[in-house]
């Protein structure tokens, strides 16, 4: 880059240092001029990155030798997605804990349960989830289009942009910064930036299918081009709200009353349909025939999977809202809606798995494949469980019980997580040209210990939740309420224990993760015998 | 009439209808003839891929 160009991100980044410093001397409230200085921190940090490049010699430029494919962001993406993991699953931990032993809270503002269970889904969600989702779907569209991603360096603007909008989030969420909308708690001024980067990022990713060499767009690419752009519509419609003061991190929603209700979950419930779903079905479609070696069972399908998904999530979020101000026709609407979706699901399941035809014994010498057939049945699973919640009748027991939390662990967990990682596992060794892992035994350790977890998490949750939905509808014969809130509340104890064990397991199983990618990465495959095999063949 | 009578109304006859006639026109498209052929190509891009980093 020649000096002038320098100079002037230099400027820019100078002017937003100095006017978060002003917004800071103006803020009214402390999480607001905490931000206001981080902003100027993290402006000034980067304008120190980019004065390394400055030259006096103003028109000369660098010989720049491009690459076929932008893969630098890629890594860093995996880097990402690994590190905020950990730190999501280290904080699932401790709030499982707290529930447990309440003396955990620790009596502070900053480390309570309302402020770190938000740091906790957020960082699984968005930080976790959505570096997997960023990085992963940069590396397919330039694989499958055989194209550079377009629009040169913007792709790091959506890595950074990106890794910015979760530190302001989180920092956010303790200083007990909260819009209170479920998976969309950041404040009105974080939203605005992630409007911002998702926007970059919808640039890059369409800009690269337009400029592609293949004349199809792999399916793939239709499952991360919806989960971009409808998380696009979903962020920008939920966030729609008035700020007190532009100097203040507080703001309210446009919509009030049941109608503010229906728009969180319709927000809420495409999230999961559309980032926690959609973006992962895409990553599915890529790397389950890539690392199986063969082409995805029906392509055909997969198509058929893509629009009935697209034609009827959409219309499943009143489920959330089953017996309240919501008109009786929008709840049945949702219910049938969701119950609908079973089947596509279940098509998309069962493509997946078939995928694997012919070619099983995979499974016994593959733990990266085992992990992620594991996730797709995972997938499955969670895809019966929540139509079947969503029914009214079985909806008035399981609804605000545990029941749901489980749900929701065993797609997240199982589902997205153990095909998040699996993808990590077999991304990492091609970007940073090695010839395998440094240890498939390893994997095998964290594929086990991961669905241990899962297991002992949703099925503590089960029985916690049906627990919980018959003590609070259990009436006596004189029409009184049997039990009282606690009495479900200290019912409940040992199952909190069982699920914080589960969680453990699964942060141990990440961990064993980190140090097989830490070792793959510095070097070497250890020499390892095949699992399944004798002895004396190793 | 309200707006939202009229936007309820409109959802459930000629809203509904449309999108399900879109979508079933989506479904059958994909079984027309000569796309076996086609899709089966299309399932090998991913396998297809030369230079692997």
């Amino acid at each position: 880059m020649n000096g002038y160009g320098v100079a002037a991100k230099l400027a820019a980044l100078g002017g937003i240092a100095l006017l978060a410093v002003v917004l800071a001397a103006k803020g009214h409230d402390a999480g607001y001029v905490f931000h206001a200085y981080l902003i100027a921190a993290t402006a000034i940090a980067f304008a120190v990155y980019y004065a390394r490049d400055f030259s006096f010699a103003l028109v000369t430029s660098r010989p720049t030798t491009e690459d076929r494919y932008l893969d630098g962001v890629v890594k860093a993406g995996m880097i990402a997605t690994v590190f905020w993991g950990v730190a999501g699953f280290l904080v699932g931990v401790v709030i499982a804990a707290q529930l447990a032993w309440p003396a955990l809270n620790l009596d502070l503002p900053w480390t309570t349960f309302g402020r770190l269970r938000p740091l906790h889904t957020s960082a699984v969600v968005f930080a976790f989830g959505g570096n997997a989702l960023i990085a992963t779907s940069l590396y397919v569209v330039q694989r499958t289009c055989r194209a550079r991603l377009a629009f040169g360096n913007l792709a790091w603007f959506v890595f950074w942009g990106y890794q910015i909008f979760i530190v302001f989030a989180a920092t956010g969420y303790l200083f007990g910064i909260t819009e209170s909308r479920e998976y969309a708690e950041p404040e009105w001024y974080v939203d605005i930036w992630l409007t911002l980067v998702w926007v970059a990022y919808f640039l890059v990713f369409f800009g690269t299918l337009l400029k592609r060499k293949e004349p199809h767009i792999y399916v793939a690419n239709w499952f991360y081009l919806a989960f971009i752009v409808t998380i696009a519509m979903l962020h920008i419609i939920n966030n729609l709200a008035v700020p007190v003061s532009i100097f203040g991190s507080k703001s309210y929603s446009l919509f009030s009353g049941v109608q503010d209700a229906l728009i969180q979950w319709w927000y809420g419930h495409n999230a999961v349909g559309f980032f926690l779903t959609a973006g992962f079905l895409g990553m599915m479609y890529y790397f389950v025939p890539k690392r199986a070696n063969r082409p995805v069972y029906s392509y055909r399908l997969s198509i058929v999977h893509f629009w009935s998904i697209i034609f009827l999530y959409i219309w499943a979020g009143p489920h959330h809202l089953h017996y309240t101000a919501l008109p009786d026709w929008a709840q049945t609407l949702g219910m049938v809606f969701s119950v609908m979706l079973w089947m596509p699901s279940w098509g998309g399941m069962i493509n997946g798995l078939m995928t694997l035809s012919g070619a099983w014994d995979k499974l016994r010498t593959d733990p990266v494949l085992r992990m992620m057939v594991m996730s797709v049945a995972f997938y499955g699973m969670a895809t019966f469980e929540g139509p079947m919640m969503s029914i009214k009748s079985v909806n008035s027991l399981s609804h605000y019980t545990d029941w749901t939390i489980g749900h929701v662990h065993s797609s997240a967990l199982g589902w997205v997580g153990l095909i998040s990682m699996a993808a990590v596992y077999d991304l990492v060794p091609k970007l940073w040209s090695k010839s395998g892992l440094y240890s498939d035994r390893l994997v095998s350790w964290h594929f086990w210990l991961a669905t241990l977890g899962i297991v002992l998490y949703a099925s503590s949750m089960w029985v916690s939740g049906i627990m919980q939905g018959l003590m609070w509808r259990e009436y006596d014969d004189q029409g009184f309420l049997v039990y009282s809130f606690a009495d479900s509340v200290a019912a409940m104890h040992p199952y909190y224990v069982i699920r914080m064990l589960g969680g453990l397991l699964f942060l141990t199983g990440a961990l064993v993760m980190v140090y097989n990618l830490v070792r793959t990465v510095r070097g070497g495959e250890r020499t390892q015998a095949l699992p399944g095999a004798p002895a004396w063949a190793s | 009439m309200s707006t939202y009578e009229i936007l309820r109304h409109f959802a459930d006859s000629w809203g509904l209808l449309g999108l399900t006639l879109i979508f079933v026109f989506v479904v059958a498209f994909v079984f027309r003839p000569g796309s076996r052929a086609r899709y089966g190509k299309a399932a090998q891009i991913p396998l297809n891929d030369e230079s692997e980093a």
